[in-house]
C-alpha cells in the first residue's frame, strides 16, 4: 500500500467528513434498502416456486440465508474496524466497531432463529448440536463478548482497545462456520453458492435469494452508519460539554 | 402453503428485527442531533 493510501482513508475516515459525507448517502441508502429488501421478500414469498423436497418451507430461505451472510460478513467490517483501531488508533474506528457489534449480534440471532424454524419441520429438531450451527452460535457469544467488553472500563479506549483485541481472536471462527459443512459430517447443508462453482439452485429461486441479500445488506449498512453517526455526535456532545464545564469552573 | 406457521414466524421476524434496529438507530441519531443543535448550532449545521 502506498503511503498516501492511509492517509486518503484517514481523511475519509475523519469524524466530521464522515457526518457531511454519510448524511449526504444515508437518506439514499435507507431508500434503496427498504425497497429492495421489500422486493426481496415478496418476491421469495409469493413468486418464487415451492421446493420439489422441502415444499415452502424453502421460503424462510429468503430471510435465513441473508441474515446468515450478514453474521459473517457483519463480524469481517468488525475485525477491520479492529485492525484500524489497533494500528491506526483512529477514533472513528473505534465507534464504528462499537455500533456494528449489537447490530452484528441481532443478524445472528434472527439467522439462528429462522435456522431453528427452518431445522424443526426439514430435521425434526429445533435444534441440533452440528457444526455450523455451533460455529455460529459461537459467533453470536463473540458479538455479546464485544459488546459486553467495550463497555466494561471506565475508559473507553481501554475498552475499545480490549474489545479489538476479542474481535481479531474472533476471526478464527469465520473460516470454520463457512467450512465447518465441509470439514465435518453436518446435518446442515453444504453450500449452494460459491464464488468458483455454478450455484446448485434454479436462477427462480436464486435471483429472489440474491435480491433480498442485497436489501438486507443495505439494511444493515443503513442501520450501522446511523448508528456511527449517532454516536459521532453524541461523543461531540460530551466534549462540548466537559469544555464548557471546564471553562465554567476555571472562571 | 406448507409449512405456514414456520414461514410466517421467519418472516414477521426477518422484518420486525431490522426494522426495530432501523427505528431505534433513526430514533438515536435524531435525538443527538437535536441535542447537538442546541449545544453547538454551527456543528450540527456541519453535518451534525
Amino acid at each position: 500500500m502506498s503511503s498516501s493510501a492511509p492517509r486518503s482513508l484517514h481523511r475519509f475516515a475523519n469524524p466530521g467528513q464522515f457526518l457531511r459525507l454519510s448524511g449526504a448517502i444515508l437518506p439514499y441508502l435507507s431508500v434503496a434498502a427498504l425497497v429492495t429488501m421489500a422486493a426481496g421478500l415478496g418476491w421469495g414469498l409469493f413468486v418464487s416456486p415451492a421446493d420439489y423436497q422441502q415444499g415452502d418451507a424453502v421460503r424462510i430461505m429468503y430471510v435465513h440465508v441473508p441474515s446468515a451472510w450478514l453474521a459473517s460478513a457483519g463480524y469481517t467490517g468488525l475485525a477491520v474496524c479492529s485492525v484500524m483501531s489497533l494500528i491506526w488508533r483512529h477514533p472513528l474506528a473505534d465507534l464504528a466497531a462499537a455500533e456494528i457489534s449489537p447490530v452484528g449480534a441481532g443478524f445472528t440471532a434472527l439467522c439462528l432463529a429462522t435456522g431453528s424454524l427452518w431445522g424443526k419441520p426439514m430435521w425434526g429438531a429445533w435444534w441440533v448440536w452440528d457444526a455450523r450451527l455451533t460455529s455460529v452460535l459461537v459467533l453470536f457469544f463473540l458479538y455479546i463478548g464485544h459488546i459486553a467488553l467495550v463497555r466494561a472500563f471506565d475508559d473507553p479506549t481501554r475498552g475499545y482497545r480490549a474489545g479489538a483485541i476479542l474481535a481479531l481472536v474472533g476471526v478464527v471462527n469465520l473460516p470454520i462456520i463457512k467450512f465447518s459443512v465441509e470439514w465435518w459430517n453436518t446435518l446442515h447443508q453444504p453450500a449452494s453458492i460459491t464464488l468458483t462453482g455454478a450455484p446448485a439452485m434454479a436462477p427462480a429461486m436464486l435471483w429472489p435469494l440474491l435480491v433480498s441479500a442485497i436489501g438486507y445488506t443495505l439494511v444493515f449498512a443503513a442501520i450501522v452508519i446511523a448508528r456511527t453517526r449517532a454516536a459521532v455526535m453524541e461523543r461531540r456532545i460530551r466534549a462540548l460539554l466537559m469544555a464548557r464545564a471546564a471553562s465554567e469552573g476555571g472562571a | 402453503m406448507t409449512h405456514l406457521p414456520f414461514i410466517a414466524v421467519a418472516y414477521a421476524l426477518g422484518i420486525l428485527v431490522p426494522v426495530a434496529y432501523a427505528v431505534a438507530a433513526f430514533a438515536r441519531m435524531g435525538a443527538a442531533k437535536r441535542k447537538l443543535a442546541v449545544i453547538d448550532p454551527r456543528a450540527a449545521r456541519d453535518g451534525g
